[in-house]
């Protein structure tokens, strides 16, 4: 019933403001961080179906009758932020059975109207990588996810590659998270975890070269194998492998095996990074890494620093930051920059870990991460400078459409917390109170 | 306030290496001067190139530069920012340590829910790492204890964040007695309190047990005292009833200004039970009014039970975390108690779903001078950094000058410290933190931390 009505409204929409939906949308006056390349005093961007069509220095612009003029003068445009490790969306990947279930699809699992999506968006966040847990050696497949507003299923928030397949990774993980004193199949030292991992691999390359050899003879395929297909596309780099690591001798164990196997590969918390940063950039490894207010809480967190930024820069390896929410807050993402900057990062590295680097993480460095031409037009307007803790993230917009606006009374409980911030979205009745005067 | 701010950004890394301690031997509790572009006394406005002097650990004055000439052989102490040392209204750390392993986890003890007589001077580690972290970053004393996780989970205690030993660090062994109501204090598996209607009739048990033997003691006294023909039995007992501490001023928590540790007990020894037991013992303090409960309350339910329990008893006690404060906010009001409001970026979820990061500037814009905390974490990050959820308070609504308050004047009201800590005034002792900028911002550095007039912190952080 809500469905058909809004399908309905939504066809008048359609019908009425057919034109409108074609304008083009000019965003003037701000102060534009487009990432690659510098910042832009004054700025414009510029944007059409969704994509960004261009940006630059609006000084004596004019810009075309049919355009739409949004004043932003006094703002700060950088594109969205880009959450290389988090679980929202209620996500829940591997069960006990096992430590090393690749077949494990975080799709299968994901809550789309959850409050935490929300939050996300609130944050300023446009693209999450959602990752099941570090419970197991490996805990199932990863999802890459645009923060689309009002998604009924999660088909409507994810990412497809070139060949039209949804785009995600892998987890894994070694180190104490995933040890377990009890036994059973899973690991009960560190030399175990990794003897698993490898013995699975060794296995996965056996069944490629069974399907490799079999050809197009039906007949001498292998009985198909959900985990062993996964692995494959592993070890053809077809999925990356996200792993979370937190001390030196573990990130060590994690680039020997990539070395092993040849996959590709994210360092995911790299908690004693600043200890190996040498070895993570000779191995050409990107990082993405976590920032804590204080030391500890386990084990393996106990030596973490903030200079693991800045470390791993001056090694020169690619570094990103993420939430791993609900360790840290979407909604405080942008704390990362700053706690990195605090702690010798460069500025420019910084906000670059907040975004492109970890598009790159994520194989959408051609779509995300920066402002620039023909790029997605996922961006948020910042009331201030983003490294500053007096900033508030005022608008978030994803492909073009505006999915977070702190004016908005329901965004803004969303935004600062309050009775029924943590209820789930209601759908579906509100698919039409997004704000459509803001949208492409 | 906005355009000193960001004058203070700009600045920002101009001052960096501004920051210069000139050695003495005479440095411990000897002669020092500390001078800053900007001091925050947090007692009237903010001081441009300001000078603090210090002698044996004190404040001796403090103006502008051009008021105060530093005498010779005192040790010159700069920085650009200057505030007074930061105050943690509530914290385990000390005793829950940075480990998380059960050997560094002593917030919370589960053999019985309810336990006041575990004091938090038997469990704290001076030297626990969580310790040198928030000092590092220009915390200078902590309300830490025992944890929000039980229904009377044992003793509270402030302790500057020095010493090798609890004695070294402590001043006040006993200031509250931790209370949690709701669902992090509700124990599963059929135990009790199972329920909150159960956690409130256990509390009101233990409160009127130990009612009825602050009567007998009274009564005994009054009978004594009859006997022995003494004439003025009556206004004697008149006056301990009037000795309550808070009459004057509801924020001041504590009966007496801090003495140098472990003094008051012998003024514990005079207000002591005869009653060998230990917990009723601790739960007649809190009937006398001389130590108040600190009761975490996150749900307005459980909030009213507070206020509800505080009436009947007439004690004092302190709200604590309060994350549906918004929901009760007049009644809160009224009651006059003092709030320690939770972590600005605490995470919502069970009891504390609806909180909100604007509930410390709803209540300070209602006129309730709240103290901010760091709160209990049982896992990463075990503990939050008080700096860090004031400065975002200013983000949800608060100036900077409020939002330090919430964790230098205002907490030291709520712990019943104000005249010995809190703002940089003579005669306060003399603890600062130094900041290369404005104290809040994230790219700013702690280059320093000053306690009793001695430097305890030099990291850059």
């Amino acid at each position: 019933m809500n469905k058909s009505f809004c399908s309905f409204f939504l066809l008048l929409v359609f019908v009425f403001f057919a034109p409108a939906q074609e304008m083009r949308t000019a965003y003037v006056g701000a102060k534009i961080i487009p990432i690659i390349g510098s910042p832009i005093e004054n700025g414009f961007l510029l944007v059409h179906k969704g994509k960004i069509i261009q940006v630059g220095n609006a000084d004596g612009i004019n810009f075309t009758a049919d355009t739409r003029i949004v004043d932003l003068k006094g703002k700060v445009i950088m594109p969205g932020l880009v959450d290389s490790h988090s679980h929202i969306g209620e996500v829940a990947g591997a069960d006990g059975s096992g430590p090393i279930q690749p077949e494990i699809r975080t799709l299968d699992s994901i809550n789309p109207r959850a409050s935490s999506i929300q939050r996300a968006q609130a944050g300023g966040i446009t693209t999450v990588n959602i990752m099941p847990g570090s419970g197991h050696l490996d805990s199932g497949q990863t999802l890459y996810i645009k923060l689309h507003d009002n998604a009924n299923t999660i088909e409507d928030l994810l990412i497809y590659d070139k060949d039209g397949k949804y785009m995600g990774g892998i987890k894994f993980a070694n180190g104490t998270n995933s040890i377990r004193s009890s036994g059973g199949k899973f690991p009960g030292t560190r030399a175990k975890s990794a003897a698993l991992v490898r013995e699975q691999f060794i296995k996965a390359q056996e069944y490629r070269d069974k399907v490799k050899k079999a050809g197009n003879d039906k007949g001498k395929m292998p009985t198909r194998d959900l985990a062993m297909e996964t692995l494959v596309e592993v070890l053809e780099g077809k999925r990356v492998v996200h792993h979370h690591t937190h001390r030196h001798d573990d990130i060590m164990t994690v680039l020997r095996l990539k070395k092993e196997f040849g996959f590709r590969l994210v360092l995911q918390h790299v908690s004693e990074a600043w200890k190996v940063a040498d070895e993570i950039a000779a191995a050409k490894v990107p990082a993405s890494i976590i920032m804590i207010d204080s030391p500890g809480g386990k084990l393996e967190t106990t030596d973490i620093k903030w200079e693991n930024g800045s470390a791993l820069e001056k090694a020169g390896a690619l570094v990103g930051f993420h939430t791993d929410d609900y360790i840290t807050d979407s909604r405080l993402f942008l704390r990362s920059a700053g706690f990195g900057v605090r702690s010798g990062m460069s500025r420019d590295k910084a906000l670059y870990g907040m975004t492109m680097a970890n598009a790159v993480m994520l194989d959408l460095q051609d779509r995300i991460g920066s402002l620039e031409k023909g790029k997605d037009a996922d961006f948020i307007v910042l009331s201030g400078d983003p490294l500053s803790i007096y900033t508030n993230v005022e608008q978030t917009f994803v492909d073009g459409k505006k999915v977070f606006d702190r004016s908005d009374a329901k965004d803004y409980l969303i935004a600062v917390g309050g009775y029924g911030a943590g209820n789930d979205r209601l759908v579906h009745i509100s698919c039409f109170d997004g704000d459509l005067g803001g949208n492409e | 306030m906005k355009n000193l701010n960001l004058k203070i950004e700009k600045l920002a890394f101009l001052f960096i290496a501004l920051f210069t301690i000139y050695y003495s031997p005479s440095a411990i509790y000897g002669q020092v001067a500390v001078k800053g572009e900007t001091v925050y006394t947090m007692n009237g406005e903010a001081i441009k190139n300001g000078v603090i002097l210090t002698n044996n650990g004190k404040i001796t004055a403090v103006g502008s530069a051009a008021s105060i000439a530093i005498p010779q052989g005192y040790k010159i102490i700069e920085a650009k920012v200057v505030t007074p040392g930061l105050i943690d209204a509530h914290s385990v750390i000390g005793l829950a340590g940075y480990l998380n392993q059960p050997h560094d986890q002593m917030q919370v003890e589960n053999s019985s829910p309810i336990q006041p007589e575990l004091r938090a001077i038997d469990a704290y580690n001076p030297e626990e790492k969580l310790i040198e972290w928030v000092r590092s970053l220009g915390v200078t004393t902590i309300h830490t204890g025992h944890a929000p996780a039980a229904l009377v989970s044992g003793q509270m205690m402030i302790a500057k964040t020095i010493g090798k030993t609890v004695e070294d660090a402590v001043l006040i062994p006993t200031s509250m007695i931790a209370v949690t109501l709701g669902n992090d204090a509700i124990v599963s598996g059929g135990g009790s309190p199972g329920t909150r209607a159960k956690q409130a009739s256990m509390l009101r048990a233990v409160l009127i047990k130990a009612q009825e033997s602050v009567r007998k003691t009274e009564d005994a006294k009054k009978d004594k005292k009859t006997k022995t023909t003494s004439t003025n039995s009556d206004s004697d007992s008149a006056d301990k009833r009037d000795n309550s501490p808070n009459v004057s001023n509801p924020n001041s928590m504590l009966k007496n200004p801090p003495t140098p540790a472990f003094q008051d007990e012998s003024e514990n020894k005079m207000t002591t039970s005869p009653s060998n037991d230990l917990r009723n013992a601790e739960m007649e303090k809190v009937i006398r009014r001389e130590i108040p409960l600190l009761i975490t309350a996150h749900k307005a339910i459980d909030i009213m039970t507070a206020l509800r329990i505080a009436k009947e008893f007439n004690i004092r006690i302190a709200l604590d975390g309060v994350s549906e404060a918004h929901l009760v906010m007049d009644e809160i009001i009224r009651s006059g108690f003092p709030v320690i409001v939770h972590p600005t970026m605490y995470r919502a979820g069970g009891d504390t779903e609806s909180l909100s990061m604007e509930t410390a500037s709803k209540l300070m814009k209602a006129g309730i001078p709240v103290a901010l905390q760091s709160g209990y974490e049982t896992y990463v990050p075990k503990t939050r950094v008080v700096l860090f959820e004031a400065g975002q308070t200013v983000a949800y609504g608060l100036n900077l000058s409020e939002a330090l308050s919430t964790i230098t004047i205002n907490a030291a009201k709520v712990l019943g410290l104000e005249k010995r800590i809190g703002s940089i005034e003579v005669g306060k002792d003399a603890d600062f933190a130094l900041y290369d900028g404005d104290p809040f911002e994230y790219v700013t550095h702690c280059v320093g931390t000053i306690i009793n007039g001695k430097v305890v912190s030099e990291i850059v952080r």
